[in-house]
């Protein structure tokens, strides 16, 4: 139907949005790869070489280095699916179930560093649990000599990830659910002897999981290669790889970006093993699964219920984790088993206040900036895919969810190898367009159900009306689907807040972001100035859930057909 | 006059239903009738513009001497009507009413004199959810009568109405689409609709 010259237009606006995520990932791994091998002309990497290699085996430690980061990353992941499984197996449907889709979100809307800077201040051995706790249970009346968080092990870095993963995942789960048929699976399945929880995990998981594979992949990835959360949590030495990456990168021997480089690749390495390992688990699991549910024994509910009980533990630490980082930033003096502050006062905020910002301001441009570029690459590719159909190449799609597969140590370094050849590095641009990498996924991800889920009707009847499509877009489809819009706005936004790596690579250092700021105070270790950028880089995000929440219920008071959308 | 030669959809290729001619003459009603999944609907989208992309229209649309086949939908001025009212959430019954009327002087008078139509007077800044069903789907006729269409298009749109309803509705759209000297295509598996529609009823028959 398309006159041919509209022909080349129509997969445009999809290759922008794919284009503007794979460049700079493919860039980025090529940057990585090639000072990997000694190839760096700017820092006199000239010829071909195994040097960076060698360096990087004769680093002691790199083998615990190694199994701290897969123990971490499959941890993390398996924690975060166990609980959340086990959670929705045992509370679906229920109040409990509703109360921690509650729970969650604020939460999800918090930025890691935030999440983990809150862990630390609960969960180290000054932290508030222990002076919950002390002297009465514990008999401490100093702060004990045991490392309960940056254990050699990484077990507080596996909670710590996995009080912010577990809530996403619940999110994704329950997204899932949603496009099931849940009450009549469940209903067949009890009818035939099943008891709930047991029911669940054999006729509605293995459907719903289907959907949730990208997810726990994306959280393997992360969790693989996490750095903020790892410098806060994890242990000094020996590090986590990707730590290890940072590490190097940023020392002030410039030739040590060469065994960085081989690290970064060593990572991609592993994250690959680890996602095969993991498809492989996947399989045997679903063999099992089968026999189990095969074999009709209804056995299992019991320990199923308490497994479920794990998420709602999780859900208490993190929203423990956000008020204790709030205690810390107003406590005024604090002896140590007092489990609460002599008094409270606003010391640490006013003599942060010209601190922050600074920051506050580059992590609001950015969030903005990368959040609006965003919604308008998907917007636009969502509405070729609604215009053009397959001719808009709508499979492309998927290809913009690559950054959040790839361990971002592997390809962030790469991508300041490029920005640097490019003498891109440090600014605003380049700032923007690293956030949009992880930003857009995230933004395209919540738009595409509800924009699948628009009648297509109403844009025909608007056709009929004489309405051209850009207007169509513009007075039928933006109002109707403001909803799920802002909310993607509101992902967008929290989502670039918590861009550590890619603020520290694309600014060259020198754009410095609320969670740039706050990992690096964390090496002094003032609590109470922690406390204050955990919280103001918790606020951020949270207001524009907020404002997403309550301003289409403003704008549509009148509406009672879009109130409830 | 709407005239359709030789119209036939095609999925992936493959035609829906036999070629199709026919010409609905002003201020008549022509049936079409075939079962659920024969293509109806999708003629229909094809005829004023809108079809899925998947799916591809052969043949021409004709609106008395103007070959509008290659046209966008915005330009043919082909009204339709759906199963449901489709009334556009976010705007009132006023702004719903106005959508496809072209701005100039009248324009208000004109919206007003709808809504006295529609037995809606005055309720210009109504919440079209605050409607009833009837209400609703009488403004939805108006609504496309204001666009000025040349020709309009019934896609099941009385099937969603109780039994009551139904006939009165049947009698308020044909009584307009006359009234405009209207070319009208109706859809429906309803032989109570064609009957009350009074045209001539083609069947589509299988490719």
């Amino acid at each position: 139907m398309g006159a041919p010259d509209q022909r080349g237009v129509k997969p445009l606006p999809i290759a922008l949005a794919a284009g503007a995520v794979v460049l700079p990932v493919a860039a980025g791994l090529l940057g990585t790869v090639l000072p990997a091998f000694g190839l760096l002309p700017a820092l006199g990497g000239t010829a071909f070489s195994l040097d960076p290699w060698r360096t990087l085996l004769d680093q002691p430690g790199l083998a615990a280095s190694a199994r701290l980061t897969l123990g971490v990353g499959f941890g993390a992941t398996a924690l975060s699916l166990l609980a959340v499984t086990a959670f929705c197996a045992a509370f679906h449907a229920t109040r409990a179930f509703r109360w921690a889709q509650a729970a969650m979100a604020p939460v999800l809307a918090t930025p890691h560093v935030a999440i983990a800077l809150g862990f630390l201040a609960l969960a180290a051995p000054s932290g508030l649990l222990a002076r919950m706790l002390s002297p009465w249970a514990t008999g401490w009346r100093q702060p004990p000599d045991i490392a309960t968080t940056g254990d050699p092990w990484g077990l507080s870095l596996t909670v710590g990830l996995a009080l912010k993963e577990a809530p996403y995942l619940l999110l994704m789960l329950g997204a899932a659910l949603n496009g099931l048929p849940t009450a009549r699976l469940m209903a067949t399945a009890r009818s035939l002897g099943q008891p709930a929880p047991v029911a669940w995990l054999k006729a509605v998981f293995p459907l719903a999981y289907r959907q949730l594979r990208l997810p726990v992949l994306a959280v393997l990835a992360y969790a693989l290669s996490a750095v903020d959360v790892a410098l806060l949590l994890g242990p000094g030495s020996p590090p986590p790889l990707a730590v290890l990456v940072v590490r190097w990168v940023f020392d002030p021997d410039l030739s040590r970006v060469f065994p960085a480089a081989a690290a970064a690749c060593l990572l991609l390495a592993l994250t690959a093993c680890a996602a095969l390992m993991w498809l492989a688990g996947e399989r045997a699991m679903a063999a099992l699964g089968r026999r189990w549910a095969g074999s009709g024994r209804p056995a299992g509910a019991i320990g199923v219920r308490l497994a479920g009980l794990v998420l709602p533990v999780v859900l208490a630490l993190a929203s423990l984790s956000l008020l204790a980082a709030a205690l810390w930033s107003v406590a005024g003096p604090w002896r140590f088993p007092d489990a609460l502050p002599a008094r409270l006062d606003g010391a640490a905020w006013s003599a942060q206040a010209g601190g922050l910002l600074a920051p506050f301001g580059i992590t609001l441009g950015a969030a903005l900036a990368s959040t609006v570029l965003a919604l308008m690459l998907s917007v636009a590719a969502l509405e070729a895919v609604a215009r053009h159909g397959a001719a808009a190449r709508p499979s492309w799609l998927a290809l913009t969810y690559l950054p959040l597969l790839v361990p971002q140590a592997a390809f962030l370094f790469g991508v300041q190898v490029a920005l640097l050849a490019l003498g891109l590095d440090g600014g605003w641009a380049a700032l923007v367009w690293a956030h949009l990498l992880f930003v857009l996924p995230y933004v395209l991800l919540s738009l595409r159900d509800p924009w699948a889920a628009l009648d297509p009707r109403l844009a025909r009847v608007a056709a009929c009306l004489g309405a051209t499509p850009n207007a169509i877009l513009l007075r039928v489809k933006l109002p109707v689907l403001m909803r799920p819009l802002l909310a993607a706005a509101a992902v967008g936004i929290a989502v670039s807040a918590g861009q550590y790596l890619a603020t520290l690579f694309a600014g060259g250092g020198r754009m410095a972001s609320l969670a740039t700021e706050a990992v690096t105070l964390a090496s002094g270790g003032d609590r109470r100035v922690l406390g204050v950028f955990a919280v103001v880089q918790a606020a951020l995000p949270l207001l524009f859930y907020a404002a997403a929440l309550v301003l289409p219920g403003l704008v549509w008071r009148r509406r009672a057909g879009l109130r409830g959308a | 006059m709407l005239h359709l030669d030789a119209a036939t959809i095609l999925a992936a290729g493959r035609p829906l239903f036999a070629p199709l001619t026919l010409t609905v003459p002003p201020g008549t009603v022509t049936t079409l009738m075939g079962p659920s999944g024969s293509g109806k609907s999708s003629l229909l989208a094809w005829v004023c513009g809108t079809l899925d992309p998947a799916l591809r229209g052969a043949g021409r649309v004709r609106l008395g001497d103007a070959d509008i086949t290659a046209l966008p939908a915005e330009r043919r001025r082909i009204g339709i009507l759906f199963q449901d009212d489709l009334l556009f959430p976010h705007l009132s019954v006023g702004a719903n009413l106005g959508f496809g009327l072209p701005p100039g002087p009248g324009r208000r008078a004109r919206i007003d004199d709808a809504l006295v139509q529609a037995e809606l007077p005055g309720m210009a800044a109504r919440d079209p959810a605050t409607l009833s069903g009837g209400q609703r789907a009488r403004v939805a006729l108006m609504r496309a009568l204001l666009s000025q269409p040349r020709a309009l298009l019934l896609d099941e749109p009385f099937s969603r109405l109780d039994a009551a309803l139904r006939g009165r509705f049947r009698q308020f759209v044909f009584g307009h689409a006359a009234a405009a000297g209207l070319p009208v295509l109706l859809v429906t598996h309803d032989p109570d609709d064609a009957a009350a529609a009074g045209g001539p009823v083609t069947l589509l028959q299988p490719a």
